[in-house]
């Protein structure tokens, strides 16, 4: 695909969604699809925060929900009547993607110079960490509880509700697009630049002047403000900051499969991973189950019969078959490709 | 009791967590020794490893044997499941990756830990008297106490049990046989020789996919060992236990000089007493986060750990 192909893509991708609550508004039915992808928007905002480390940069990061966390409880306690701060939605969604960039410059600070996979172990670690303090923390946190309730957004003078689900929807499609664009800019900046060496190879990106560890550094504090960022939307939308469990492995790795399904590095990939991945977690899965017991085909007596029992087996094989068979993912960036499959072994002579 | 017996106490706990912790950590080191893989799926092989242990109880009934035939069974084909179970996937997904970014092997192994944790829960679900004829599959499930709780110190206060004595009496001449075999036998030196360097063990005539496959056998197999204790001692299971299990143990490898095996056993002793202190001393709702500390900071300013030689990085 050329360049001007591509950048067709995302905007079709996007105007198809816009789209749907107006189709949906037109034709009314029962169970709204444009509700059912909200979830997808906060999964596609943590992929994206994710592919700035993994995709761009080639550090793996096993603790997307802990910054997911920070962002969420730094929302909850900034906006809470409980707490003395009280701002409304969009000083604490400002102030909330700062603390995110703080506590990723502060993590990474000590670990960036560690190698990969020992990088990525400290971040589950530090996954673990968080969940914990959070549970433990309990005068603060309000422990398995969570801070709630927490009072919705205002739209210069528009207040959400609850029960009309447009508006959320095109707050958060809102989100995804502006980090879509800053992301598509960073990539093509001399940062997005120097990250994508890095990548490709530290040593000779060191040695032809760039500074990995600062690069590395912006890496990890962008992307950990992208995804306290996706906390901080689903923390406004519940009304919750839910419990310190709900931010577990789990969702880190959802994230790790979103990314690499769709197609690492490559923006418009990403998306389509979260439709894929959350879709099938959130949509599918929960569908099915319900179809299932409807028309009672669920015999109780057997674990197997419910779908989403089979979760985890569909998550891991397919991490396992994407690394085995399509490494480059379901969308890959033309570089990703050329990288994984020379074109020695495409053009072969006829 | 007094403060020395509570002491007292806490060293026989760590002790017996800690080998089991040591026998775990044992496959995460050979394993990363021979292929720097992190094999994330190791902790959730162990975890297969106790379901198989408890559906042997329950289709033989060793629960109603001698207790020495019950445990020479489990010992037997449970190691021989996991280390199978481990080869296979060795053969099936990581071979493929040899050549591949140091991250496709590793995210692959997350994968791998996942499906390994849904096979758990499956199994959980079995409609077999040991599982609770399949009712909750994903509910603990309660191992029967086939070695008693009986204290060996007699009326003393502090506990030293059967069971004690027999997480030593298997994990330690475990331990001192498997020093043997990769320092004495010709498939352990051909091991260290594909670890030292695998371009040259494979010019000096060794087939390093079967020395690696080698290496993820015996590393399953012990933890098929660990399990079958762990399963004796603890007297529970459960399908998520793995993570936990896993996380302690390469914690426990990485403290001692990831790749050294002694490492690994010191490792594991010292985060088995460092549990039992904090569970003790501190609080137990902060052990989880001091092992993960230890874990960061050990990473941090020593990734050598205690025993691993200082070398200069493989990139």
């Amino acid at each position: 695909m050329n360049r001007l192909h591509r950048l067709r893509f995302h905007w079709t991708f996007l105007a198809v969604i816009a789209l749907i609550p107006l189709v949906e508004t037109v034709f009314p039915h029962q169970r709204h699809l444009g509700e059912l992808l909200r979830p997808i928007f906060i999964m596609a905002i943590l992929g994206l925060g994710l592919n700035i480390l993994t995709g761009f940069t080639g550090i793996l990061n096993l603790g997307v929900a802990a910054f997911m966390a920070v962002g969420a409880y730094s929302y909850a306690i900034l906006t809470c009547d409980i707490y003395p701060f009280q701002l409304g939605f969009w000083g604490a969604t400002g102030l909330t993607i700062l603390i995110g960039l703080t506590v990723g410059l502060l993590l990474g600070l000590p670990t960036i110079r560690l190698r990969g996979d020992y990088l990525a172990i400290v971040t589950l670690g530090f996954g673990e960490i968080v969940q914990d303090v959070l549970k433990n923390l309990d005068t603060i946190t309000k422990g398995t509880q969570g801070i709630n309730p927490l009072p919705a957004p205002t739209f210069f003078g528009y207040q959400f509700r609850p029960d009309r689900y447009q508006p959320w929807y095109y707050l958060f499609l809102a989100f995804v697009a502006l980090i879509v664009l800053l992301n598509r800019n960073l990539q093509r900046s001399r940062v997005g630049r120097a990250w994508i060496s890095i990548r490709e190879d530290e040593l000779a990106s060191a040695c032809v002047g760039i500074n990995t560890m600062k690069m590395k550094l912006i890496a990890f504090s962008l992307g950990a403000a992208q995804c306290s960022l996706a906390g901080a939307l689903w923390t406004s939308f519940l009304g919750s900051s839910g419990e310190p469990g709900n931010y577990d492995f789990q969702i880190s790795v959802m994230a790790v499969c979103i990314v690499i399904v769709g197609g690492m590095g490559n923006i418009g990939g990403v998306l389509l991973g979260a439709l894929v991945v959350s879709g099938f977690n959130s949509i599918v899965l929960e569908n099915l189950t319900n179809f299932l017991k409807a028309h009672e085909l669920i015999s109780t007596t057997s674990v197997l019969t419910v779908p989403g029992n089979w979760k985890y087996l569909l998550f891991g094989l397919a991490l396992i078959l994407m690394m085995r068979f399509r490494p480059e993912g379901l969308l890959p960036s033309r570089q990703t490709k050329a990288e994984l499959h020379p074109a020695s072994e495409r053009d072969s002579p006829a | 009791m007094s403060g020395g017996e509570v002491l007292l106490q806490q060293l026989i706990i760590g002790l017996s967590n800690g080998m089991i912790i040591a026998l775990i950590a044992l496959g995460y080191t050979m394993v990363y020794g021979i292929i720097e893989l992190i094999n994330f799926a190791h902790g959730d092989l162990f975890m297969l490893g106790c379901f198989c242990a408890l559906t042997l109880v329950g289709a033989l009934g060793l629960d109603r044997m001698a207790v020495g035939v019950g445990l020479a069974v489990m010992l037997v084909v449970t190691p021989l499941f996991c280390g199978g179970l481990n080869w296979l996937v060795d053969r099936l997904a990581y071979r493929h990756l040899r050549e591949s970014t140091k991250l496709a092997p590793l995210v692959s192994a997350i994968g791998v830990s996942f499906v390994f944790m849904n096979f758990g829960l499956f199994w959980g679900g079995l409609p077999m008297k040991v599982f609770g004829m399949g009712k909750a599959a994903a509910a603990p499930k309660d191992f029967p106490l086939l070695v008693s709780n009986e204290n060996l110190f007699g009326g003393s206060a502090v506990q030293f049990t059967a069971k004690d004595l027999m997480v030593i009496g298997v994990t330690l001449p475990l331990m001192i046989a498997l020093t043997w075999f990769v320092k004495q036998t010709r498939a352990g030196k051909a091991m260290r020789a594909v670890a030292q360097d695998r371009v040259a063990a494979q010019l000096m005539g060794i087939d390093v996919n079967r020395v690696i496959g080698q290496t993820f056998l015996i590393g399953g197999a012990l933890a098929g060992v660990a399990s079958v204790v762990s399963a004796l001692y603890n007297n529970s299971i459960y399908f998520q236990m793995g993570y936990r299990a896993g996380i302690d143990a390469f914690t426990a490898a990485v403290l001692g000089g990831i790749g050294s095996l002694p490492g690994a056993v010191l490792g594991g002793l010292f985060i088995g007493f460092a549990r039992a202190f904090c569970d003790q001393y501190l609080a137990t709702r902060w052990t989880n986060v001091m092992v993960f500390a230890i874990l960061i900071l050990v990473l941090v300013f020593r990734p050598s750990g205690l025993l691993g030689a200082k070398h200069g990085e493989k990139v």
